[in-house]
């Protein structure tokens, strides 16, 4: 499996060259250094959400609202930073953090302590969430005039050559890497994802950990607010609607399961940068919007086709055991 | 003597001839024949892996036979589908009801073959009558509206022989139908039986319970590792014969069992019950033993063992390890002192598929290879590599996912996982269940080692040869309690048998 995996991850770098070779035959500067660097910059935000997706996933958990979560951190940063312009922007961000950790500790306690469906859960704070952020503002928006330039120019800032959004998105994809594959906790979402039956005869505790799973995807969640408000210099209720789809879209792509289990950071990271490239070369070729809509939309189903194959064959061989019994 | 004459003037409803159905590796049908007579109940027993259910499988159209014929009415038949055997007239109610939860009584009873309107729409005015004219045929006057979900297991059972009357059904396979039941509801079922006897159905009735047998059986037939080694009139027989037929056989030598100096208790159980599932559990393990608990499916044994655990609570109860009260609110704190438990359904509870194979092992043992809240592989890998090659596992490699294993050897993964936790006490849930002859003569031997090296085992299991063969002592357990305690040289398969089946000593 783990070569399979790997595999599948390989599969994944060498459809992403393809489609860059592609647009770079149709437009050569999209392959330019600095252009590249620009997508990845573009597509960082969505990589750091897409970590906190896969934990939730692997554990056979969904978030839905990481999308309203983002938007309701980043209101609450703008609106912090609009009321003490002085407030440093560390302690912005740290709480920007702490609030998406709260409301995602928020989805983790439903889901653990009442065992009501991840989906029903977060798809009811989705909709509070969003709820909540009309309620503090009353509709209204916070502009690029009413925040500091430090907020603003925070994700901008150029170190050696690349801005701080990216640095903090290579950042936190090695922080996950760190917790999936060298805590307990990475080892007990693969655990509870894989088979939660067994997980609790070995001393897991199920609940705890999707409510972990929850804690982190609400906090990268958190984060990716303020750095949504702040690059794009605007916040109101409606910032980021619908993006909760394209986490979980970058998370199929990378090959996680959505009946948990299986997934790799690689294979989030790589899953974002697939949607990042689409989004970002097919209106420079002059493919319209609705198009791209449906492009995306075929790759999903295609990487969740590939996917459901490499997964149904291991479930024959099983079913073939359990007869022989 | 006077249903002898009925019966065999009577054509048999279907009769089995011959049939033979092998599974890879597994030989659980051999040759086997059997008559099941209009207006009579024929009672099928032998242990656990006889081949019983393989034979309602076949009867239901749900295996196929490799050899043999089926004859209904004297006409020779195959059953291709499970719809064949149904319109052939061959039913089947099985211990959990195959029903629908949601839907109501008299759908359940007509799904499939609802009465339709002339638009060819289904005609619920007719579709209620007639399930409520059924409902009384089989003894029950309840309302068919109402949903399956708000019914007792009794009465369920009483909706899939009204449905079997729907279909016109000529032969009932009842598979041990009273094993969920309350005392009361047995008592209905019988009557109900009594009722399909007089409609003329041939029932074929699957039981452990010689009590009941012995009570609405006329005929039974016995099965002994696929074969069928006896038949009769029940009126012509003693329950000790039957027995004898269902286990007689030469055990005990082919197990790799040492003799051990059996030490000091380790593991003291007292006054453990359950509001529903056991009460009265008290026992004493001791150092260096294995501990047999026998008994039936159902009797309690795993849902005592996973209490023990802390999976579920007990409403009372005491345990000492070591001479020390301990009270276990969870797995985890089962584990970190020393109580594993490895669990009798090796797919749902046992590996978990994805991880490799060294994740799984020490997946209850991080606390020990990690350091400072960091995973350490090379240490993950030094204990997987210790446990598993003492099991003598057979994989490619460490890193491979458990799932590409045979079950053998994801056995193999799981014990050495426990293992790996060092345990003072290990308990195995059916240890060998499934699992080809090799890989079974390797945990029994491993399980002897360990023994030998001081653990004290708990063996849960439902074989008779593999409880005689390794155990020190044998617990039997019989609807919830401790029906008979037994020490190896006084171990016969007779008296496990009788205890675990509930016959009072006197034949």
């Amino acid at each position: 499996m783990a070569k399979l995996l790997k595999n599948r991850e390989l599969l994944l770098v060498g459809a992403i060259l393809v489609l860059v070779a592609l647009i770079a035959w149709r437009f050569p500067p999209f392959v330019a250094p600095a252009n590249l660097a620009r997508v990845y910059n573009d597509t960082s935000i969505l990589i750091i959400l897409a970590l906190g997706q896969m934990a939730v996933i692997l554990t056979r958990c969904i978030d839905l609202s990481m999308a309203a979560n983002l938007a309701l951190s980043g209101m609450v940063a703008a609106m912090l930073n609009a009321a003490f312009p002085g407030l440093p922007i560390p302690v912005i961000i740290i709480s920007a953090m702490a609030l998406g950790a709260i409301l995602g500790m928020i989805n983790g306690a439903l889901v653990w302590k009442l065992d009501i469906p991840p989906i029903v859960v977060t798809l009811g704070t989705l909709t509070i969430y969003r709820g909540l952020i009309f309620l503090l503002t009353n509709g209204k928006w916070i502009n690029a005039h009413q925040m500091s330039d430090a907020f603003k120019s925070f994700p901008r800032a150029d170190l050696a050559g690349i801005p701080v959004l990216s640095w903090l998105s290579v950042v936190m994809v090695a922080a996950m890497f760190l917790v999936m594959s060298r805590t307990p906790l990475g080892r007990a979402f693969f655990a509870v994802g894989g088979n939660p039956h067994a997980a609790v005869y070995t001393g897991i505790d199920v609940g705890r950990t999707r409510f972990f799973a929850y804690c982190l995807s609400g906090t990268l969640a958190g984060l990716s607010g303020y750095l949504w408000v702040s690059r794009y210099a605007v916040a109101y209720v409606d910032i980021a609607a619908g993006f909760e789809l394209d986490i979980i879209a970058a998370c199929v792509i990378g090959g996680i399961s959505i009946a948990g289990g299986i997934g790799s950071v690689p294979g989030a990271v790589l899953g974002a940068l697939f949607l990042g490239v689409i989004k970002n070369a097919l209106p420079v070729i002059n493919i319209s919007p609705f198009a791209q809509m449906a492009i995306s939309g075929m790759v999903i189903i295609t990487a969740v086709a590939v996917n459901a194959r490499a997964e149904r064959r291991k479930g024959r061989v099983i079913l073939k055991k359990a007869e022989a019994v | 003597m006077l249903q002898d004459t009925t019966t065999s003037r009577m054509k048999p409803a279907i009769a089995l001839e011959g049939i033979s159905k092998s599974f890879p590796g597994v030989k659980a049908l051999s040759d086997v024949s059997l008559s099941l007579y209009p207006g009579s109940v024929t009672a099928l027993v032998g242990e656990n892996g006889a081949g019983k259910s393989t034979l309602v499988k076949i009867l239901t159209g749900i295996y196929q036979p490799d050899g043999g014929s089926i004859r209904v009415a004297d006409m020779e038949t195959t059953f291709a589908t499970a719809l064949s055997a149904a319109r052939a007239g061959v039913t089947a109610i099985h211990q959990e009801t195959v029903l629908f939860d949601e839907l109501s009584v008299a759908e359940n009873i007509f799904l499939g073959h609802a009465p339709r309107n002339r638009f060819g729409l289904i005609d619920w005015k007719k579709l209620n009558a007639d399930a409520r004219a059924l409902l009384l045929r089989a003894g029950a006057d309840f309302d068919p509206t109402i949903r399956l979900r708000d019914l007792g297991i009794a009465k369920k059972h009483l909706v899939a022989i009204a449905r079997a009357l729907s279909v016109d059904a000529r032969v009932v396979i009842m598979d041990e139908p009273t094993a969920a039941l309350s005392h009361k509801e047995i008592h209905e079922l019988y009557a109900l039986v009594e009722r399909l006897k007089a409609d003329g159905k041939a029932i074929l009735f699957i039981s452990h319970k010689f009590d009941e047998i012995f009570r609405i059986a006329d005929r039974y037939t016995v099965f002994r590792d696929g074969t069928m080694v006896g038949e009769g009139l029940i009126a012509d027989v003693a329950q000790d014969d039957l027995v004898r037929m269902m286990v007689g056989r030469a055990v005990g030598s082919v197990y790799p069992k040492k003799d051990v100096a059996i030490g000091a208790p380790v593991l003291t159980v007292s006054g453990y019950r359950h509001p529903t599932e056991f009460e009265d559990i008290n026992f004493e393990l001791r150092r260096g033993e294995i501990l047999g608990f026998y008994g039936l499916v159902g009797a309690g044994r795993s849902e005592f063992m996973q209490s023990l655990i802390g999976i579920t609570r007990p409403s009372a109860g005491a345990i000492r390890l070591d001479g020390e009260i301990l009270v276990i609110r969870s797995p985890a704190e089962a584990i970190r002192s020393g109580i594993v438990y490895v669990p009798e359904e090796r797919g749902r509870q046992g590996a978990i598929i994805g991880l490799p194979i060294f994740q799984n092992v020490t997946l209850p043992s991080l606390s020990r290879t990690s350091r400072s809240g960091f995973l350490k592989l090379a240490n993950e890998f030094a204990l997987a590599r210790e446990y598993t090659s003492r099991l003598d596992l057979r994989a490619a490699s460490l890193d491979q996912d458990v799932g590409t294993l045979s079950g053998g050897n994801q056995q193999k993964v799981v014990i050495a996982k426990w293992l790996a936790t060092k345990p003072k006490v290990i308990i195995l849930d059916e240890p060998t269940k499934g699992i080809d002859i090799g890989s079974k003569a390797a945990v029994h031997a491993f399980m002897s080692e360990l023994a030998a090296e001081g653990l004290s085992v708990i063996m849960v299991s439902s074989e008779i040869p593999e409880i005689m063969g390794m155990s020190d002592r044998v617990i039997v357990m019989r609807e919830g309690r401790i029906a008979g305690r037994l020490e190896r040289d006084e171990l016969t398969a007779e008296k496990l048998v009788r205890a675990a089946a509930g016959i009072t000593e006197a034949a």
